[in-house]
């Protein structure tokens, strides 16, 4: 068996396993990996790059997690640089399923599975879907409000457990 | 530790939108769609200000955290089409924010009036929302990829308003009495002037010939009163009258006195000082 040390794993890796340490200034629990905001990683000479997909174009939280971005892997490389992309653009469907857990565990309910289809007429809408109560698991609940206190998240009442609850909102 | 690498605090804009390389593109057309990008973020800055008027005064606790939610939306995305923008035209995208003239912004007339009642704003709000999402449909495969990238996010987002919107329309549309009233009277008002979002653009003919917009703007018009007038029909309201788009629908030489007020408002803090950061 060959141990691989820490100094023989490509930086790229160790790059992504840093990137776990650094949060989503609104939901705390989530790391930027299992949010799936990190499109892509490059190393290059003495440089790192990421690219950051928003997740939210009006989210103020971006320029906060570039800054953090920035600061946690500055020791890796001289010049690291985290450049937002709309090349796709970032969906909820990205979220890991580790992310899924971390927000259901504080209280979030997940995005529905994904089931978008983008030949739809987006003028006929489809009602909100159901969300799972994060602390009950029942699915009798109601929307309270599509816009809730961030960008990302509506507001739910659970009338099972009488809990209201946040979704983190399908996009 | 790092404290030397943090940016400074903008205004308005982040330095961060995606790099392109737009010098292969013909310079009408480049000024084309620097113009065609002016009016939607004109458009969207002017609706997110409307919005943010409502922000603590809002019927309900629920629109007062939606209003704001739905201003935040629009003035990011004004952001990043003035960004797109500069970027093709080399201007700086906070002096085009807010340190233009009155009669400078773009934006369609339906947005000039002020926000009078809950009733009319969720009027010129469905209105705006709804041909919004044509227009926003009609670049979706636009062959000038930066715009198609952006409008594939703004996209996502703006399905919400309109689901939002909608359901208002039908709370208002089916409470007779003193709700349906003031829907009536804003439709009646509004509907006339809300083709102004489709009012044509100069350079028109050549974005549709680059593919840059899938359609000239009347045609555009016409697909959003179709399905705007399902909706409408379906709550047994009177639809929108047929018509081509007024050719001065965005022209602002005499500005109109309510965005002149608002104007004042949005400047004021970059009006204080030159430079001046917030």
């Amino acid at each position: 068996m060959v141990m691989v040390g820490l100094s023989t794993r490509p930086l790229e890796s160790v790059v992504w396993a840093a990137l776990h340490d650094v949060h989503d200034p609104e939901i705390p629990t989530i790391s930027v990996v299992d949010l799936g905001v990190i499109r892509s990683v490059s190393v290059g000479e003495g440089s790192v790059r990421v690219e950051l997909l928003p997740t939210f174009v009006g989210c103020p939280a971006i320029n906060v997690l570039q800054e953090s971005i920035t600061e946690r892997l500055r020791e890796f490389a001289d010049e690291v640089s985290v450049d937002i992309s709309f090349a796709e653009p970032w969906t909820t469907e990205r979220i890991t399923d580790a992310g899924r857990a971390a927000l259901r565990a504080a209280g979030f309910a997940p995005p529905p599975a994904r089931h978008q289809d983008e030949s739809r007429n987006l003028l006929i809408l489809p009602v909100m879907p159901v969300a799972e109560c994060p602390y009950c698991g029942s699915r009798n609940t109601t929307l309270e409000n599509a816009f809730g206190p961030t960008l990302c998240r509506a507001i739910y009442h659970c009338a099972n457990c009488r809990q209201p609850f946040e979704q983190f909102k399908e996009v | 530790m790092t404290t030397e690498t943090r940016r400074p605090t903008r205004q308005l804009i982040q330095p961060d939108l995606p790099e392109f390389d737009s010098s292969g593109l013909d310079p009408q057309l480049r000024a084309a769609i620097a113009d065609l990008l002016l009016t939607m973020a004109d458009d969207e800055f002017v609706i997110g200000f409307r919005d943010s008027e409502w922000t603590g005064i809002a019927p309900m606790l629920e629109e007062d955290v939606a209003f704001s939610s739905l201003a935040q939306d629009e003035i990011g995305h004004a952001r990043l089409l003035y960004e797109l923008r500069a970027a093709l035209t080399g201007e700086d995208p906070d002096r085009l924010a807010f340190h233009r003239q009155p009669n400078e912004y773009r934006h369609a007339r339906l947005l000039d009036q002020p926000r009078q009642s809950w009733g009319f704003t969720i009027t010129r709000r469905w209105l705006y929302d709804t041909a919004d999402s044509v227009r926003l449909a009609g670049l979706a495969r636009s062959s000038f990829a930066p715009l198609a990238d952006v409008v594939g996010k703004i996209r996502r987002e703006e399905r919400y308003h309109l689901m939002h919107l909608d359901a208002w329309l039908e709370r208002l549309g089916t409470h007779h009495g003193k709700p349906r009233g003031k829907l009536l009277s804003a439709l009646k008002q509004l509907s006339p002037v809300a083709t102004s979002v489709f009012a044509p653009l100069p350079g028109e003919e050549m974005l549709v010939a680059a593919g840059v917009l899938s359609a000239p703007m009347a045609d555009l018009a016409a697909r959003w009163r179709s399905e705007a007038n399902a909706r409408l029909c379906a709550l047994n309201l009177r639809p929108i009258a047929d018509g081509v788009p007024a050719a001065d629908g965005r022209d602002h030489a005499t500005p109109h006195e309510s965005f002149v007020w608002l104007w004042n408002e949005f400047t004021s803090v970059a009006q204080l000082e030159e430079g001046v950061e917030w």
